[in-house]
């Protein structure tokens, strides 16, 4: 998607594994849950991959594992060529900031007792020794930047759109200049035109930074819109994983080609094919 | 004769600033046997103008309609009593939450049965059986042992059968889905929606979809409605409006679909026309 073509890698993990341990009772027995059973990806700077899955596939899990919110029971994470210490205590200032996350949900993900410019000043009174005075002008060209304006600054998030509200968590995780960005359903809570707009800043976005991106998604279409590489995830396994053109075009699992023939198909061509099919069913009780 | 036709129906909520005209003279027909779909985004009106006929809108709604004829009868003449006995029974509903929509305190057998009991009138054993059919019919494995469940011990997509289980269990005529599939995953929503279409076509009752997405209109409806803002843009048959949209709010919409873009970016609605959207029939 960027003219961006250093062919560095941004992101590489290997066999990275995420087990949930359920306590056991006095009758029952604890089991554990593999909700990541060893994934391995290496993602170019600059590209997006998006991650596909129903559900309980472990796709939030594996972004959680990626911004560090939760700590992989194996494997390794490497991040700009490092090798990421993922124990707590372990992890630098430094390494948190090249990495950011955006939610699914605007309306849960910003404190509603919090006005916005405190949203997107408080990453940098926490890590940097940046006067009140810059810290206010960053966060306030961060908000024209993401298509808001100077005036927004004192105002709580109730008072905003769900895009505009996506708008500002995208403001916030960039606040820091990160080099990865974590996208966990960013659309998915939106309207079809609102889609569309914070699918085209997260465009110019990535143009402008030269941004990497980990894109989870549900929706194929939107999959297909902006990613450059695909990973489709089944109960906790990458079953599939290529270029956007080779998944789509030849896909080999099974459960890819099940989900794929489950998207609702919305050109005239399907259409006349289901209304001639309609029309002939009813025929037939007649 | 359409089985539901609503004339110039106006739905307004008082506000600090005033009322406020949450569905703007809105008409709808629907006829039996026929699917019709009505799309729009968040705060089109769309779910409130199918709650008013439900009549499940709270009181601080003020309705209007010139004519709110279901078979013929006035639904708004019709005394509170009478009007129950006719939700839920010729006409149900499907709401978008599944989960939320059951009742947690009650297995799901209890809730069946429940609405089988007030508007049927069977006994005890009919109602069992007429349950295990329901379950059966909507493809929920094992009947006889859901019954017994509770809605937090199934999944959204289980949950959903229920709740269409209980919606067609008097044999409704017209049935109202609000955005039936729209917390469910895309594999669990096919099998969904191929549920709905098929019980439409075997019943043949009238169905009328709400969603906001394209791709269930195009794989479901036979006619389509858009609204935006309270107010109708376009109706048109499924075809023709994905061919040849004539509002310029549908041709937005259509244009914002990912697998419509062109070049490396989207087209947003907004800039797609530069005042409001012009309903259909009207120049901008």
């Amino acid at each position: 998607m960027t003219a961006n073509q250093s062919n560095k890698t941004m992101l590489e993990i290997r066999n990275l594994k995420r087990d949930y341990e359920l306590p056991g009772g006095m009758l029952k027995k604890g089991r554990t849950i593999h909700a990541v059973k060893g994934v391995s990806f290496k993602l170019e700077a600059g590209k997006t991959l998006a991650i596909v899955g129903e559900s309980g596939c472990g796709k939030s899990t594996l972004a959680r594992m990626l911004t560090f919110i939760d700590e992989p029971t194996s494997g390794e994470l490497l991040i700009d060529g490092k090798t990421v210490d993922t124990r707590p205590g372990h992890l630098t200032a430094e390494m948190r900031q090249k990495v950011q996350i955006v939610f699914q949900n605007p309306y849960g993900s910003l404190n509603p007792r919090q006005k916005i410019g405190d949203v997107l000043c408080e990453p940098l009174l926490i890590n940097t020794k940046m006067s009140s005075a810059e810290r206010r002008e960053r966060a306030t060209e961060m908000l024209i930047k993401v298509g808001l304006g100077p005036e927004h600054y004192n105002r709580y998030p109730h008072m905003f759109s769900g895009g505009q509200r996506q708008r500002i968590a995208i403001a916030r995780a960039l606040m820091l200049n990160p080099k990865l960005l974590v996208l966990d359903e960013p659309v998915s809570a939106l309207d079809l035109s609102v889609q569309a707009q914070v699918l085209n800043l997260l465009a110019d976005l990535q143009d402008e930074f030269g941004l990497t991106y980990v894109f989870i998604s549900h929706d194929l279409s939107v999959v297909k819109y902006i990613a450059d590489e695909v990973m489709v995830m089944y109960f906790g396994e990458a079953v599939e994983y290529g270029t956007r053109e080779e998944v789509f075009s030849d896909p080999k699992h099974e459960y890819t080609r099940t989900l794929f023939a489950a998207t609702p198909q919305a050109d005239i061509e399907s259409i006349r094919k289901r209304m001639a099919a309609k029309a002939a069913a009813r025929e037939q009780r007649a | 004769m359409a089985l539901l036709q609503i004339d110039n129906l106006t739905v307004e909520f008082e506000t600090a600033n005033g009322w406020f005209k949450a569905v703007d003279g809105v008409s709808i027909s629907v006829d039996p046997g026929e699917v019709l779909a009505i799309v729009g985004e968040s705060g089109s009106g769309k779910s409130v103008s199918m709650l008013a006929v439900m009549g499940l809108l709270p009181w601080t709604a003020r309705i209007t309609a010139d004519r709110m004829l279901f078979q013929g009868k006035d639904i708004q003449k019709l005394s509170a009593a009478e009007r129950r006995k006719l939700i839920g029974k010729d006409i149900a509903m499907i709401f978008q939450e599944p989960v939320a929509s059951l009742n947690p305190c009650f297995t799901v057998g209890f809730q069946i049965e429940e609405v089988l009991r007030i508007h049927l009138g069977l006994g005890r054993k009919e109602r069992r059986e007429r349950a295990l059919e329901l379950f059966r019919l909507v493809g929920l494995p094992d009947p006889a042992e859901r019954l017994k469940h509770y809605p937090h011990q199934m999944s959204g997509g289980q949950c959903q059968r229920v709740m269409i289980a209980i919606a067609i269990a008097c044999n409704p005529k017209l049935l109202i889905a609000d955005e039936p599939t729209t917390a469910l995953d895309v594999t669990i929503q096919k099998q969904i929606l191929d549920l709905l279409m098929s019980l439409q076509a075997q019943n043949g009752m009238g169905l009328i979809m709400i969603t906001h997405d394209m791709g269930v209109v195009a794989e479901t409806a036979d006619r389509v409605v858009v609204q935006y803002k309270g107010r109708k843009m376009e109706e048109a048959d499924v075809l023709t409006l994905f061919e040849n949209p004539k509002s310029n709010y549908t041709k937005a919409l259509l244009a914002a679909l990912p697998e419509n873009a062109t070049g490396d970016r989207l087209t947003t609605v907004s800039a797609f026309f530069d005042g409001a959207p012009t309903p259909a029939g009207e120049t901008a």
